[in-house]
């Protein structure tokens, strides 16, 4: 059961990315490519949690954690540099 | 590797939850047709399935190596710290970007 529900939620997952993408490729302005990617980052994270599952490895859990503190300051990069047109003051 | 049929169909629940969560919020970030409201779903949904989905791991490697897997719980807590964050920022910019477009007043000053 558990093997199968692994499956069913990488699937899930996958096609969270693919609409991610979408949205990612559509725009239509700065601020939802941006959303785009912040969505993109945490969805890839959880997949990568996953496949740890899946494959009985902790080997994962350090690229998720990565994934994790630097997507974070990529968003608010680029939204700071959205608001103010600069990063660091 | 043989663990008890409850906690196996727990976890399997809370991995599918945390998936159909993950699914939903992006899944309302390509349909809908505005930006306020297309934040709404990776804002919530998101961060309630990668919950969903390290709690299951939590469970997962607890029971099959013995030893308590904590470390998903920096993960959790980190994401929730940030989530809400990014989300006010973004919608900041969001803000500003129209009231770029449309040379629209501050909304909220009379």
């Amino acid at each position: 059961m558990i093997a199968w529900a692994l499956d069913a939620t990488i699937a899930m997952l996958a096609l969270a990315l693919a609409l991610c993408f979408y949205r990612l490729a559509r725009g239509p302005s700065v601020a939802d490519r941006v959303l785009a990617l912040d969505t993109l980052y945490i969805d890839a994270l959880a997949l990568l949690v996953v496949a740890g599952v899946r494959l009985g490895t902790a080997v994962y859990f350090e690229a998720a954690l990565l994934i994790g503190m630097l997507g974070f300051v990529g968003t608010v990069a680029l939204a700071l540099f959205i608001l103010r047109g600069d990063i660091i003051e | 590797m043989s663990l008890h049929p409850a906690l196996e169909a727990l976890i399997a629940l809370l991995l599918v939850v945390g998936g159909a969560f993950a699914l939903v919020g992006s899944f309302g970030l390509a349909k809908l047709s505005d930006f306020y409201k297309r934040i709404h779903g990776p804002t919530k949904a998101t961060t309630l399935g990668v919950g969903g989905v390290l709690i299951a791991s939590i469970l997962w490697f607890t029971a099959t190596t013995g030893v308590f897997s904590a470390h998903e719980l920096m993960i959790t807590l980190f994401l929730f710290l940030s989530a809400p964050v990014s989300a006010h920022l973004l919608l900041k910019a969001a803000l500003r970007l129209e009231r770029e477009r449309t040379g629209a007043r501050d909304p909220g000053t009379p």
